[in-house]
């Protein structure tokens, strides 16, 4: 069994979130860049298949060389192979593009993606490249069972979970409840050291257009000071929250 | 060129954030001086649309499929976005709506915008402002494309009224070649989930344990609210990873944010910032969350809920 996660390299989830270059650029000056969280509950759960079944794992990112260092970080917590799409992303639907073409080159059996990134926020490459690909994807993955050639698989919806059965190929958008937080693998010594000898391999990109361009960033407007309120004097807030906020 | 909506129903009934999603297209349409279209399926009375300005309606009956079938859902979409030659598409941020999305956009060729928080601030080429790094920013974003499919942020827009008289068409339920199906839905249905409510209750390290959560639930229950915590608590098992908000949990876009006991970490509040007002309740002024709220009582949970809880069930009555 194939599989593939991808990987997106994102500011560490304590980052300022600055930007230079006229708004245009994210400003990555002393900020950590680590694996998407949503992707490494992803990358745990074909780890798990790699030691019960034999599985191969390979992990894959678009990006340039400066997302080297995450993907030795996915190598030493057990992926056996990576890729590097040599590529600056400029959107979901151009990195969904560059991920199909590799889809289609090499045969995997089960494609990982995360939920969401927590950069872009897009929750889109996971359903574009399926549709790319005119794969099964079940987003916010929660549970995933192979029997064979199909799979059980449970999505998180409002207020519940639904659960789905399709056969492979299939892509998922894992998230928290695929694994648990407790069950993240730490690369200890030998992982770290095996990493450096495993195939870390570097591929052109195809040639897409980006679906969108980002003209510049914002960031939010300040903020007033809080109200604060007396703890004896519940009758304030209410009558704030009624009469000024008006949301009671 | 007419705007499409895709107006999501539960059980028969429009859902609020389908009214929403047809509020914003209704502004989107007369701005760009079209139509609105809504899609719905399985919807028992779609009237409520004329409310909103809706000015056809196409309802497609399933027909016993009762579960949402993403591929079959878009593929639905998409013929009639080609036959109705439509340029601009919303869904709403509902988890079905998210999950359909990027699927559609690939589907109907057009270019994804996701977490959408304003009407577009230019047409041609069509820009719109969306949230991203979790809240801690927003980005201005162009469509290269000629067709798009925008996904608006709960609350982002709010329900806004325009009298209308729908045209009532029945829509075609695609097939599709895709081997995905869903075998059964497990849904608390009567609880306010976190993606409907308009308030949302949330409690932190704060409250000790998991037996002391009737105070958070009397307080969402009087309030009509729905239930929420932080990661430490999901973690520890005190309260389901569905209650779970912030940068790795559940995004909250709510009108009203009550947080009792949680510190307000970046992460958290990196997920629930979109929320229009945010009360803290917190026995350390220190405490991260003051600046972030808008009300605050620097107070002990234990003292200040139930006399809350009080008053409320007072006003309620
Ligand atoms: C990669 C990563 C992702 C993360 N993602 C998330 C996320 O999505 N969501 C999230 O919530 N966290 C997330 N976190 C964790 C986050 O950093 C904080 O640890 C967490 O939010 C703290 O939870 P808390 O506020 O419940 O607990 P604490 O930080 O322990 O705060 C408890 C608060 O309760 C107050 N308190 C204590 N007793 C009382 C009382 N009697 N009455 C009133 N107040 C009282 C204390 O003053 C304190 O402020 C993430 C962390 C990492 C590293
Ligand atoms: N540059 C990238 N390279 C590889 N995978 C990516 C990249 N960007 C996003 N992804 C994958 O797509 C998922 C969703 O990203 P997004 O659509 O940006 O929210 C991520 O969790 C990753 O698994």
């Amino acid at each position: 069994m194939n599989i593939l996660v991808c990987i997106s390299n994102v500011p560490d989830t304590t980052s300022k979130i600055n930007f230079i270059d006229e708004n245009k650029t994210f400003d990555t000056n002393g900020v950590q860049f680590i694996i998407n969280p949503n992707d490494e509950f992803g990358l745990t759960r074909a780890i798990w298949l790699q030691q019960k079944s034999g599985a191969k794992v390979t992990v894959v990112t678009v990006g340039d060389v400066s997302c080297e260092a995450i993907l030795r970080k996915c190598l030493a917590i057990g992926a056996d192979q990576a890729i590097r799409i040599d590529t600056v992303p400029t959107d979901g639907f151009y990195v969904a593009n560059q991920l199909a073409d590799l889809c289609k080159k090499e045969n995997y059996d089960l494609i990982i993606v995360g939920r969401e990134s927590i950069d872009y926020n897009g929750a889109m490459v996971g359903g574009m490249l399926a549709s790319l690909l005119s794969f099964p994807y079940v987003s916010n993955c929660i549970h995933l069972d192979l029997d064979g050639s199909t799979v059980s698989l449970q999505r998180e919806i409002d207020g519940g979970k639904e659960t789905l059965s399709a056969n492979l190929p299939v892509i998922l958008g894992a998230q928290k409840g695929l694994v648990e937080e407790s069950d993240l693998i730490i690369p200890n010594m030998r992982g770290i050291m095996q990493a450096r000898q495993k195939p870390l391999s570097i591929q052109s990109p195809s040639n897409i257009e980006a679906a969108t361009t980002v003209e510049h960033f914002e960031k939010p407007n300040p903020k007033g000071p809080v109200k604060l309120i007396d703890a004896n004097d519940v009758d304030s807030l209410i009558e704030l929250l009624q009469n000024e906020a008006k949301v009671l | 060129m007419p705007v499409v909506v895709y107006v999501e129903s539960h059980n028969g009934v429009i859902k609020k954030a389908g009214l929403e999603v047809a509020s914003y297209g209704r502004a989107i349409a007369s701005a760009t001086q079209t139509y609105l279209v809504a899609v719905t399926f399985n919807t028992d009375d779609a009237s409520i649309l004329n409310i909103h300005g809706v000015d056809k309606v196409y309802n497609i009956n399933t027909k016993g499929d009762s579960f949402f079938n993403v591929d079959r859902y878009s593929a639905s979409l998409v013929s009639i976005i080609e036959n109705e030659k439509a340029d601009i598409i919303v869904v709403s941020a509902s988890a079905d709506g998210r999950y359909l999305g990027p699927i559609l956009a690939v589907g109907a060729q057009a270019a994804y915008f996701s977490n959408v928080v304003a009407l577009p601030s230019s047409y041609d080429p069509l820009t719109v402002k969306r949230s991203c790094y979790t809240n801690k920013a927003f980005n201005k974003s162009v469509s290269n494309k000629r067709r798009a499919v925008i996904s608006l942020s709960s609350n982002a827009f709010g329900l806004k009224e325009q009298p209308s008289s729908a045209e009532n068409l029945e829509g075609e339920y695609s097939t599709s070649k895709s081997t995905l199906k869903v075998t059964a839905v497990d849904k608390v249905t009567d609880k306010v989930t976190i993606a409907d409510a308009d308030i949302v209750v949330s409690g932190g390290r704060g409250l000790k344990g998991p037996e002391n959560w009737h105070l958070i639930e009397d307080l969402a229950t009087v309030l009509g609210a729905a239930t929420a915590c932080s990661k430490p608590v999901s973690d520890m098992g005190w309260r389901p990873h569905s209650e779970h908000v912030g940068q790795t949990g559940k995004p909250v876009a709510s009108n009203l944010y009550i947080a009792i006991g949680v510190s307000g970490a970046i992460q958290h509040l990196a997920g629930i910032n979109s929320s229009k007002v945010k009360v803290v309740i917190n026995n350390d002024p220190e405490a991260p969350f003051f600046k972030a709220a808008d009300y605050g009582i620097v107070g002990d949970a234990f003292e200040v809920l139930p006399k809350l809880i009080e008053k409320l069930k007072a006003i309620k009555q």
